[in-house]
């Protein structure tokens, strides 16, 4: 027998082993649903797995009596619209922010004490501010956001540009580069698939803030309607919302770790 | 044409002198070798050479003029360790100096220019013997090769002075040999100026037109540090540069 730290299983195996906790998790829910049901057939607080289907159906392909919408598509549309956007312009706002912390000392000197303060407020204790100076529109959601996730991507960035090796900026600059060569030809492309990490990293965060900002102040959103139905202990649309929001955040990262296998080969770790 | 003044140089870091007094007249094309203990300042002298580092005291002139305080594409490195650039290809590597030196706003060439660029690189990539590794990353090839593409990526922007610091040493013997006719190739194709750190007493006569070993000369055991390093041999190897610029009649 060999040792256990010698054991590999095999593909098929892997797999299998990998679904196993999520079959048993979702057998004991349905015993325990099952139990409770049998005791109080309208007991709320573990609904069954049909009676779920019914309002899944309810929310995805009946139109909502008042709006005329499919709610749970509206709702998705509305998370991710502003999830994307605070995302993109983290995203770029990190990558500038890291690039001049990181190659300009001076700017280094200028922004780095800043930037290691801010990070350090917590976001939701500016959201009452967002709300006042922003308005309970999109625009302080989306600010949200980018608050709880900028400054942690920022850093974590400028932190990988500080890593890179100073022969490899002495090396472009006798091959003639400027400041501004060696920030678009060296340190850039080499920053992107870290970017990429940075997003995967923050995209938990990101949901948290979001799902935060929509429960305060929304008219709509995945994270408005969990909040909304709760007051109905309607756990029959919670579960659902929360297994598809889980499902949505899964897709991202998988989406995000196909990008960076494809778009920057040589980054990733050889096989 | 690049000859090298160092004038009473000294470094010296807080109390600690690393080295004192150098003084040195390098002429055009000359090779020079460059050995010592490890820790005698080699290669700080190497840095004041390439601008990372500037002189406490004296100063380091290049055809007559100051350097300049740091980096350009005067002179040339290459490192022990290979700091090739890990997102680009070989081919990749040696374009960016063209592209560098050719577009100043995007350090990027389009069309007839990276046509023209591309094709000056694969020839370089040739001159080493990298033409089948066009298309790969530094990180799939083997030392050797990555240290060939390092040399090239150095002398593809044709500077007048290359620095090379124990450019070898991490190197397997019977590649290093390899390595060695390559350099002299490059050295006197290129006609450039070269200053070379070695550990390695056989190969630095074998290449060098003149071997400078650095040692001090006054030791204190009581105060390790009050004193530098400075050039105790400087010796000229007698041989005949091939590409010496022939001197008019």
């Amino acid at each position: 027998m060999r040792r256990l730290i010698n054991q590999r299983p095999g593909r098929g195996e892997r797999l299998a082993l990998g679904m196993l906790p999520f079959i048993v998790l979702l057998a004991l829910y349905v015993f325990a649903s099952q139990l409770r049901l049998a005791e109080n057939p309208d007991d709320k607080l573990l609904p069954s797995l049909s009676s779920m289907a019914e309002r899944v159906v309810d929310y995805a392909v009946t139109e909502d009596v008042r709006s005329g919408r499919r709610l749970l598509w509206s709702d998705t549309w509305a998370s991710v619209k502003r999830l994307g956007s605070a995302l993109a312009i983290s995203s770029v706002a990190a990558l500038v922010l890291a690039l001049a912390i990181g190659v300009v000392p001076r700017i280094r000197a200028l922004l780095s004490p800043l930037l290691a303060t801010v990070s350090m407020i917590p976001p939701l204790a500016v959201l009452p501010i967002l709300f006042i100076v922003l308005g309970l529109e999109e625009a302080a959601k989306i600010a949200l956001i980018v608050i709880g996730v900028l400054p942690a991507m920022a850093r974590s960035l400028a932190l990988h540009v500080a890593e890179l090796p100073e022969e490899q900026i002495v090396k472009a600059q006798t091959l003639g580069a400027s400041t501004w060569q060696v920030a678009l030809r060296v340190v850039l492309p080499q920053t992107l698939p870290r970017l990429i990490d940075a997003l995967r990293i923050s995209m938990g965060a990101a949901w948290l803030f979001l799902i935060a900002a929509e429960a305060i102040a929304s008219t709509e959103g995945l994270g408005y309607r969990i909040f909304l139905v709760r007051r109905f202990l309607a756990m029959d649309v919670i579960l659902p919302y929360v297994a598809w929001i889980t499902l949505l955040a899964v897709m991202a990262d998988v989406l995000l770790r196909r990008l960076r296998a494809a778009a920057f080969l040589w980054a990733e770790p050889p096989r | 044409m690049a000859t090298v003044s160092v004038r009473n140089v000294w470094k010296t870091y807080g109390p600690q002198v690393v080295l004192e007094n150098l003084r040195l007249e390098v002429a055009d094309r000359e090779f020079v070798t460059i050995v010592g203990a490890s820790g005698c300042g080699k290669s700080t002298f190497l840095r004041l050479l390439m601008g990372t580092e500037q002189p406490t005291r004296g100063s380091i002139l290049i055809d007559g003029k100051p350097i300049r305080p740091e980096p350009d594409p005067a002179r040339g490195i290459v490192y022990q360790r290979c700091f090739l650039y890990p997102h680009l290809t070989a081919l990749g590597n040696l374009v960016l100096g063209l592209e560098l030196k050719r577009s100043r706003l995007l350090g990027r060439l389009f069309g007839a220019k990276r046509r023209a660029a591309m094709q000056e690189a694969e020839r370089m990539l040739e001159e080493v013997g990298l033409a089948t590794a066009r298309d790969r990353y530094p990180s799939q090839l083997s030392g050797g090769m990555q240290q060939r593409l390092a040399i090239a990526q150095a002398v593809i922007c044709q500077p007048k002075i290359l620095l090379l610091d124990e450019p070898f040493s991490a190197l397997d013997p019977g590649i290093t040999a390899d390595m060695h006719v390559l350099v002299k190739r490059l050295w006197q194709e290129h006609g450039m100026t070269i200053f070379m750190v070695s550990h390695d007493i056989r190969e630095s006569f074998e290449l060098g037109t003149r071997i400078l070993t650095f040692d001090k000369v006054r030791n204190d055991p009581q105060a390790p540090e009050a004193y530098g390093a400075s050039i105790t041999y400087d010796i000229p190897l007698k041989r005949v540069r091939a590409t010496r610029a022939p001197v008019a009649a």
